[in-house]
C-alpha cells in the first residue's frame, strides 16, 4: 500500500502548472495535498457536495482543454457518484487524469468499511466505463516508476492508488480548519487560470 | 376568438441561449425537454454534456463557470429532488450564476395534479430562496433571458420552469 502523504507529494512534483481538484483524503489538511502542494493556486478543493470531484473536474477540463486537470478522488466518493465514470469518458477529455485513492474505508468517518471494498476491481470498471489509459499502483516504488506515463498519455486516463487508511474520527465541527477551500478556489482560480469575467 | 396556441419550440429556447452566449449545456433528457435534443446536438455554438444523474450537473457546470465557460443545467424537476446536495454545496454555497432549465413533470393551470413531482417542486426551491420563471409558450420564452441576467447580477442559482412539452 501506498502512503497517502507520499503519494500526493509525488503527484504534486509531476504538476507543472496542472489543476489538481482533490477531495477526502488525497485533500486531508493533516496529511494531504494541502501538506504537500507547489501551487495552492492551482488546487481545487472539493468538499461541498460529496462525490463530486471528477464531475468538477471534468467541467474544468472541458473548460481548459490546453491545461491538465488531475482529479484526486476517493473511493467512497467515486462510489457514491458511479455515473460519473461514463459521464466522463463520454466527452473523453484528452487532459484529464483521474486518480482514485482507494483505502477501502469510510476513512473520514471513523473508517467504516466501504460496500464492496475487497470485491470492487477499479481497473476493471474503469476499462469499461471506457477510459483511455487505466493505470493502477500498490507501492510507491511502482507508482514513481509508472506516473510518468500515465500523467503522459492522452486522456481520459484513470489511475488506481491502493493507499494506506488514515482514519480520523473527530467530529467535522472540531477538526483544523482547511486555509484553501473551494470558496477560496473559486474566487482566485479563474485570474490565475488567466480568465477575464 | 383567438386561442392561444401553448407550444414551445426549441428553437426559441436555443435562441435565448445564444443571445445570452451559453456555452453548454449539461443535461440529463426528459420528455418536457425531448425535443431539443437535435436542436442542441446540431447547434454548433453549444456544447451538450450529457450525465448519468441530475447531481452531476450542478458539479459540472461549477468546473466549467470556474474554467471560464457560461453553462446551463437542462433537467427534469424529479432531477432537482435527486440533485439537492449539489445544489446547495455547488450552486447555493459558492454563489455559482447557474440557470437551470427545469421541466415541470406534472405542472398544470388546471387543477390540482396528482403528480408529486409538480406538487413539491416550487416549495423545494422555495425552500432554497431559488427564485424562478414559468414558460410554456415561446412568448415566455425570453425569460430565460430574465432568469440569466438575475443569476450573473445575485451571483445564486436560479430556476426556469419549463410548464409543456415541446413542439418540434
Amino acid at each position: 500500500m501506498i502512503d497517502n502523504t507520499d503519494a500526493v507529494k509525488l503527484l504534486d512534483s509531476k504538476r507543472n502548472d496542472a489543476v489538481f481538484v482533490a477531495t477526502m483524503n488525497a485533500n486531508n489538511v493533516n496529511f494531504g495535498l494541502p501538506t504537500v502542494t507547489s501551487n495552492e493556486k492551482l488546487d481545487f478543493p472539493v468538499s461541498g457536495a460529496m462525490s463530486k470531484a471528477s464531475n468538477v473536474a471534468l467541467g474544468l477540463a472541458l473548460a481548459q482543454p490546453n491545461r491538465k486537470v488531475l482529479c484526486l478522488d476517493g473511493d467512497g466518493s467515486l462510489l457514491m457518484n458511479l455515473g460519473a465514470m461514463v459521464t466522463l469518458t463520454s466527452k473523453a477529455p484528452k487532459n484529464l487524469v483521474h486518480i482514485l485513492f482507494n483505502n477501502k474505508v469510510y476513512a473520514v468517518t471513523g473508517g467504516q468499511p466501504i460496500p464492496g471494498s475487497e470485491e470492487v476491481d477499479w481497473e476493471g470498471m474503469a476499462k469499461s466505463a471506457g477510459y483511455a489509459k487505466v493505470f493502477s499502483f500498490d507501492n510507491l516504488e511502482d507508482m514513481t516508476n509508472g506516473i510518468d506515463e500515465a500523467l503522459s498519455a492522452e486522456g481520459p486516463v484513470f489511475v488506481h492508488l491502493l493507499v494506506k487508511p488514515e482514519i480520523e474520527n473527530t467530529p467535522v465541527q472540531f477538526r483544523t480548519p482547511a486555509k484553501r477551500t473551494v470558496h477560496t478556489a473559486i474566487a482566485d482560480m479563474p485570474e490565475t487560470l488567466g480568465i477575464k469575467r | 376568438m383567438a386561442t392561444q396556441e401553448v407550444i414551445l419550440h426549441p428553437a426559441s429556447v436555443v435562441a435565448e441561449l445564444k443571445k445570452n452566449d451559453i456555452s453548454h449545456v449539461v443535461w440529463l433528457p426528459d420528455s418536457e425537454t425531448n425535443f431539443m435534443y437535435q436542436l442542441l446536438t446540431n447547434e454548433p455554438t453549444l456544447d451538450l454534456v450529457p450525465v448519468c444523474r441530475e447531481g452531476e450537473t450542478m458539479a459540472i457546470a461549477a468546473g466549467l463557470w470556474v474554467g471560464g465557460k457560461r453553462p446551463i443545467v437542462l433537467i427534469q424537476n424529479t432531477g432537482i429532488f435527486e440533485a439537492g446536495d449539489s445544489i446547495r454545496g455547488l450552486g447555493l454555497d459558492v454563489n455559482q450564476p447557474l440557470v437551470m432549465l427545469v421541466g415541470y413533470r406534472g405542472w398544470s393551470r388546471h387543477g390540482l395534479t396528482r403528480d408529486s413531482a409538480a406538487r413539491f417542486i416550487e416549495h423545494i426551491l422555495h425552500a432554497w430562496g431559488i427564485s424562478y420563471y414559468l414558460i410554456e409558450t415561446d412568448d415566455d420564452a425570453d425569460r430565460i433571458s430574465l432568469a440569466i441576467e438575475e443569476a450573473d447580477k445575485t451571483q445564486k442559482p436560479v430556476a426556469v420552469l419549463v410548464g409543456t412539452e415541446f413542439g418540434s
